[in-house]
């Protein structure tokens, strides 16, 4: 308690001395507080306590205060915003933003960019909303105007810019008051903090937006192409910071579309930037940053993947990445050992994510990254990591990799992958599971060893709730994953899965919009209803719902491939015994074979000459009424009609 | 303590004294030559080609020996393209080009460049086409005895510092056996690279990388028709890598290596343009390099490196003779010069009467401070005369200059120092041109006054209003360098103009005013003055012509006179001392000049140059300090020297980093 106060005390005089009646005292107290402050996060901390932030807000925004005060006052404020995060929210407490913007519309240039500086450091905060840089509509404008007076605002807008950029409406707000030509020229300034400022604006304008990366390829600064200037400055002898920087530019505006992935700017420059950005020689943060740049770069073009696969040795180069903290710093250097620790996730989950992009497309790649070493061990590890962030990228990486038969068959069956993904199911947050579900849906293909083990885990449950939600997504992959466990499946496994899922939200299912999810119930109903016991089986239960959605199907407003997969369903029921019965009796839908029958797309002919096929098969008990009432509805006509065109789907009758 | 000390003489003598050479890692040996050897490591013999199932399948990427679709080995051999001879020149001149960009630090004189494969070093089934650089297979590519790989023609050199070539696979022949790599001289060319010792390469038909060894290691990827694939050689951490159209597979262990089978491939040796961007490469290497030179401990006990710098400058200054600098210098970094002060004004005195072209006069001030320093030395004084003997035909030599008897207060003398002073490169020898360029303006019986006035070719502030005269006199000057103080400049000039102390020589060249101080004279508005007058003096000269001697009948006849007793002189000193080649082309040269209706304009013109003053002055100014016991070059100069040799010598002994690293890079 005494000791507090004795800081206090000590802190209390600056504080007194800001509210002197001289103004030649106060300047003199603001600019030995300036002197007290620096680098003392305890007086920082001890100032705020004691008030001092309002009075100097109010003496920065004093008109009557000499613009020397003025400027001296927002340089101990932006003293102070350096400090902890709690000295942020403090100043935001107070207001600051709206009068440090409000101090920005004055013509001194020196009180300007000590405002600007400040605002700099407040907003790089990670406790400011970006929001309140976008709150009034006149402070974009302003701030694009100011870019033109001295390079000190040059820097500090381009970094205000590039930590309040976030999502789509920000860039649009940005580039609609001409950021991007506001902003190019900056590029060929002379100070590099400009220079590297202005291209991460640029990286954060650019990303996921086409608009503004068709906008940048045509940009010419100094008779030179955008694109040519990144490249440039991907140059090895360029700063790395610059590299990785320039490196995003260029990936962003090629995943947006404005570069083609063949270019040679992508493909002999971006590329083994980011590659190099991964090797052992660079800081942890950078290869992290170029991992998960790398794998935004070659998510979805094979041909950068197999390039990527092949340069530097990468896949052996990102082993290394799962080797901290390392063993020997653990003993010998404790800063190295704790640097290691807060880096050991992020590299965990980019080298996942890498491995996941290079593994997308490629069934020679997948062989490779699963040979590396302990590769299956470390993917089971990071699917149970306290980490959501490893866990997802682990789970990303599992799901790249599964999309191997071979693999499906092998590696993954001798580590029990299905365990930890089976844990990872539950309870994760939507994003997490989008993946792990699609990855459960090639794990439950039928030539998938882990089948078994995956139902008896209680995974119909599981997915029969994942039809439920309200995630697309999540729909999808848990039909999806029902219909790849229904095909060629045992009775009771089919008799579960309805039982799970309820004839009503079956009905549910094929009532919805997504025409995906639509197309996977039907599929599931298809494999559900396969050989001819469990046809009746479920036929004789639930066999009047099935005809009412079957018609509903057939008469809406279906595209082909469902319509297909409808009758198919049909001609499944047509192959039971008592199941027969429910079309033979149903006028409406025998009806509806014939339309389609006569129908101009010949899958859809042929799907309903299969139901046909099956309703009059010789062998079977009753065959000769079937046909007898098909002739009496005209079938037969159509079906002489068909053996005489050219398709050999005349096979029967 | 500015300008001056940036002026460093860079004809350092190439005596590196004693360094020793670096000992601590001996490297591998350094000889190797890329060699890409085309090795046919025969396949068992392909099966007749039977019915192909219907689906074509996709080239299976499988690595190891498929049964040959493809031609016979050997068979696809392209006959000769005929290159037109233009053609061939410009490729010539591309690959020389791109050859010096990429290896600026190789002496090719020393250590030439591969440019092709060798006819000579290479396996009998290799057969070259294409001035050498297209390969193909020739054998019978049954067994592994068939193997034949070719080598380049020169060794690589350690001054590239970083090396590289790529080779084009034109057709993979029947099996694609090929292999690119490295391997030295003397390896048995009749076997795959990388097999035997100093030999390694990288494999085409199964991605594998061989050193040293019939085991090859999984490396990358596998190579085919079409692919260009590249080698490079780090020789500063010797390391190799290789390409595979223009992207890096990634380092080998510290390993070089080669051979392959293949039927054809180009090799480019920097004839076109690398598919691989090496000079990036090349750039990160340079910046590591420069990097490590920029942070190299230097072990700095209190002050120790940087009373050594401030030694090394001061002795250089000493040195030059600028000694109001030195002065100054010593004073404000408390050193203590050794010369004596009156010694340093003595050789800067004589100094600048040879750069003024006064050389009559210099001969006599040498001999009368130095007695016996000519009469020891007579292949010296020889050089002097004959210098002597040029500036009487340039009309700048005292003797000559009093019997021209024009308007001697106009007369100037050193009117290229300017130049030499704005870009030191021109004249890199001195920078002592730059004090000496005023001088006489008047003819040598002012020479009373010299004592008193230049105490360091800085001229102690007296300006002078000669320039009025200049000005006015101008046309009817017909002294060559002159000619030319031009209105613009003299009105500049005419602002200093104040008191003129009429003691004292008469400086006629606006540097002079603005040396007042010794170490002001390089602040860049005085730089820009004098780069003003530069090129317009050298316009009026082009107008003007200039006059044997001067112009002056007398002169002429005393120059021939002096031309004679010189010629008598060279005999006699032949008699004495023996031949000597140097003192015979030196006396045929001067007087060549008078075959020349023309001299300045003649091919032995050069001589009149007033920067052919600089070598001479160079040696008297060596030779005086010597009989003082003063090193003859300055520690700075000698401190470059052995810099260059140490260079030359880190080449020589295969260490690469020297090709990052210039003398040059460091002198801004």
């Amino acid at each position: 308690m005494s000791v507090l106060s004795e800081v206090t005390a000590s802190s209390r005089h600056y504080v007194d001395r800001l509210f002197d009646p001289d103004p030649q005292k106060v300047l003199q107290g603001v600019i030995d507080m300036k002197n007290a402050v620096i680098g003392n996060n305890k007086q920082k901390a001890n100032l705020i306590v004691l008030g001092a932030v309002p009075r100097l807000l109010y003496l920065l925004q004093q008109e009557t205060s000499s613009m020397e005060l003025r400027t001296e006052c927002a340089v101990v404020l932006g003293s102070l915003a350096m400090g902890t995060e709690n000295n942020v929210k403090s100043l935001l407490d107070c207001h600051i933003i709206p009068a440090l913007l409000q101090g920005l519309l004055s013509p001194e240039l020196k009180f300007i960019e000590a405002c600007l500086r400040c605002l700099r450091t407040i907003f790089t905060s990670p406790v400011t909303p970006e929001e309140l840089l976008y709150t009034d509509a006149t402070v974009i404008p302003h701030l694009m105007a100011l870019l033109s007076r001295s390079r000190y605002t040059q820097e500090y807008i381009c970094q205000i810019f590039s930590h309040c950029c976030k999502g789509p409406d920000h860039q649009t707000i940005l580039f609609n008051h001409g950021a991007v030509q506001n902003i190019a020229h900056l590029l060929s300034s002379t100070s590099y903090k400009v220079r590297m400022q202005a291209l991460k604006c640029f990286s954060v304008l650019a990303f996921e937006n086409p608009q503004v990366s068709m906008t940048l390829v045509n940009v010419l600064v100094d008779g030179e192409l955008l694109p040519q200037i990144f490249v440039k400055m991907l140059q090895r002898d360029k700063p790395i910071e610059m590299q990785l920087t320039s490196a995003k530019c260029l990936t962003y505006m090629c995943r947006a579309g404005a570069i083609q992935t063949d270019d040679n700017c992508i493909v002999l420059k971006t590329l083994p930037s980011l590659v190099r950005l991964c090797s052992k020689e660079r800081l942890l943060e950078e290869r992290v940053e170029g991992a998960e740049t790398l794998a935004y770069l070659i998510e979805t073009d094979v041909e950068l993947q197999r390039i990527a696969s092949i340069t530097d040795h990468l896949i052996a180069m990102l082993s290394d990445y799962f080797k901290y903290p390392s063993s020997v710093s653990a003993i010998t250097d404790i800063k190295r050992l704790d640097h290691d620790l807060k880096h050991a996730h992020e590299l965990r989950q980019a080298a996942f994510k890498l491995y996941a992009s290079l593994g997308a497309n490629d069934e020679d790649i997948r062989k490779k990254i699963i040979e590396t070493e302990n590769m299956m061990d470390r993917i089971v590890n990071g699917l149970s990591e306290s980490s959501i962030k490893v866990r997802l990228s682990a789970v990303r990486c599992l799901h790249s990799l599964s999309r191997s038969v071979q693999q499906l068959r092998t590696s993954f069956q001798d580590h029990a992958v299905w365990k930890p993904l089976m844990k990872v199911l539950q309870n994760a947050p939507d994003e997490v599971l989008v993946v792990a579900s699609s990855t459960l849906c090639n794990l439950l293909l039928e030539f998938s060893p882990s089948k078994e083990p995956i139902l008896e885990s209680g995974a119909i449950e599981l997915l029969c709730s994942l039809t439920q939600s309200e995630n697309l997504a999540l729909r999808v992959n848990g039909i999806w994953a029902l219909m790849n466990m229904a095909f060629q499946a045992e009775q009771k496994i089919k008799a579960d899965i309805l039982q799970g899922l309820s004839t009503e939200q079956l009905f549910q299912l094929l009532s919805d919009s997504d025409v995906n999810v639509l197309m996977k119930t039907l599929g599931l109903l298809r494999n559900l209803l396969s050989t001819r016991p469990h046809i009746d089986q479920i036929m004789s239960t639930h066999g009047k719902q099935i005809m009412q959605a079957v018609t509903l199907i057939l008469e809406g407003e279906h595209n082909i491939e469902v319509k297909e997969q409808t009758l198919c369903i049909l001609a499944n029921i047509a192959d039971g015994t008592t199941a027969k019965e429910l079309i033979m009796t149903n006028d409406d839908i025998l009806q509806k074979i014939k339309y389609y029958m006569s129908h101009s797309n010949a899958k859809l002919q042929l799907a309903a000459m299969f139901c046909i096929s099956n309703l009059i098969w010789n062998e079977e008990e009753g065959s000769q009424e079937r046909q007898d009432k098909l002739r009496d509805i005209g079938i037969v006509d159509i079906l002489h009609k068909l053996s005489q065109s050219s398709d050999p789907n005349l096979c029967d009758k | 303590m500015s300008g001056q000390q940036q002026q460093l003489p860079l004809t350092a003598a190439p005596q590196a004294s004693g360094i020793a050479a670096p000992a601590a890692s001996a490297g591998p040996a350094p000889a190797s030559a890329p060699a890409a050897a085309l090795l046919l490591h025969p396949p068992p013999p392909p099966p007749p080609a039977t019915a192909a199932p219907p689906p074509p399948p996709p080239p299976p990427p499988v690595a190891g020996p498929l049964p040959a679709l493809g031609l016979p080995a050997g068979s696809s051999a392209p006959a000769a393209f005929p290159h037109g001879d233009p053609a061939l020149n410009e490729q010539e001149k591309e690959l020389k080009r791109r050859l010096k960009r990429l290896y600026p630090a190789v002496d090719e004189q020393e250590t030439p460049l591969p440019r092709s494969w060798s006819p000579k070093d290479k396996f009998s089934y290799i057969g070259l086409s294409q001035n050498n650089l297209r390969v193909h297979y020739k054998g019978h590519g049954k067994t592994p005895k068939d193997a034949a790989s070719v080598r380049a023609t020169h060794p690589i050199p350690a001054a590239c510092g970083i090396y590289y070539f790529e080779v084009k696979i034109v057709s993979k022949g029947r099996d694609g056996y090929m292999g690119i790599g490295l391997s030295a001289q003397g390896v048995n060319m009749n076997r795959l690279p990388g097999w035997d010792k100093h030999s390694y390469g990288y494999h085409g038909d199964d991605g594998h990388s061989f050193c040293s060894s019939g085991t090859g290691q999984p490396y990358g990827p596998t190579f085919t028709t079409g692919d260009v694939i590249g080698c490079c050689v780090n020789l500063i951490n010797n390391t190799c890598f290789y390409t595979k159209n223009g992207h890096s597979l990634g380092m080998k262990n510290n390993h070089l290596g080669l051979q392959t089978p293949g039927e054809v491939v180009d090799a480019n040796f920097g004839q076109h343009p690398f598919v691989f961007d090496i000079e990036d490469y090349m750039r990160e290497w340079r910046t590591k390099i420069q990097a490590q030179i920029d942070r190299f401990p230097i072990g700095d006990r209190e002050g120790e490196w940087q009373t050594m710098i401030q030694k090394m400058v001061s002795s250089y200054l000493v040195h030059h003779g600028y000694c109001a600098t030195a002065e100054a210098f010593a004073r404000s970094t408390d050193q203590t010069v050794l010369e004596e002060l009156a010694s340093i004004k003595n050789r800067q005195r004589i100094q600048k009467l040879v750069l003024a072209g006064r050389m009559g006069e210099a001969i006599e001030t040498t001999q009368q401070l130095y007695p016996s320093l000519l009469e020891r030395n007579p292949n010296l004084l020889f050089a002097l005369k004959v210098r002597q003997f040029i500036e009487m035909v340039n009309g700048t030599d005292s003797e000559v200059r009093c019997l021209g008897g024009h308007s001697p207060k106009s007369q100037d003398s050193y009117p290229v120092s300017p130049r030499s002073f704005s870009s030191p490169s021109m004249s890199p020898s001195h920078g002592m041109n730059i004090h000496s360029l005023a001088t006489s303006k008047g003819s040598g019986t002012h020479f009373s006054g010299f004592e008193s006035s230049c105490s360091n070719g800085v001229i102690s502030n007296k300006a002078h209003q000669s320039y009025c005269h200049i000005k006015h006199q101008s046309t009817s000057l017909n002294v060559p360098e002159l000619n030319s103080i031009n209105v613009s400049r003299s009105q500049q000039v005419n602002s200093y103009t104040s008191d003129v102390d009429m003691e004292t020589d008469h400086y006629s060249n606006g540097v002079a005013e603005t040396s007042s101080n010794g170490f002001l004279n390089g602040s860049s508005k005085h730089d820009h003055e004098m780069e003003e007058c530069d090129t317009e003096m050298e316009v009026d000269s082009s107008q003007l012509r200039r006059q044997l001697c001067g112009g002056s009948q007398a002169a002429i006849e005393r120059m021939i006179h002096f031309g004679r007793e010189l010629q008598a002189m060279s005999e006699q000193l032949r008699r004495e001392c023996g031949k000597n080649t140097t003192n015979k082309k030196m006396l045929k040269d001067a007087f060549s000049l008078l075959a020349y209706s023309d001299p300045w304009s003649s091919p032995v013109g050069n001589q009149l140059d007033p920067i052919q003053r600089e070598p001479v002055c160079s040696v008297l100014n060596s030779a005086i300090l010597e009989t003082h016991n003063l090193p003859k070059q300055p520690p700075l100069a000698l401190a470059m020297g052995q810099a260059s040799q140490c260079l030359g010598l880190m080449a020589r002994s295969g260490i690469g980093s020297c090709a990052f690293a210039t003398v040059e890079d460091y002198l801004h």
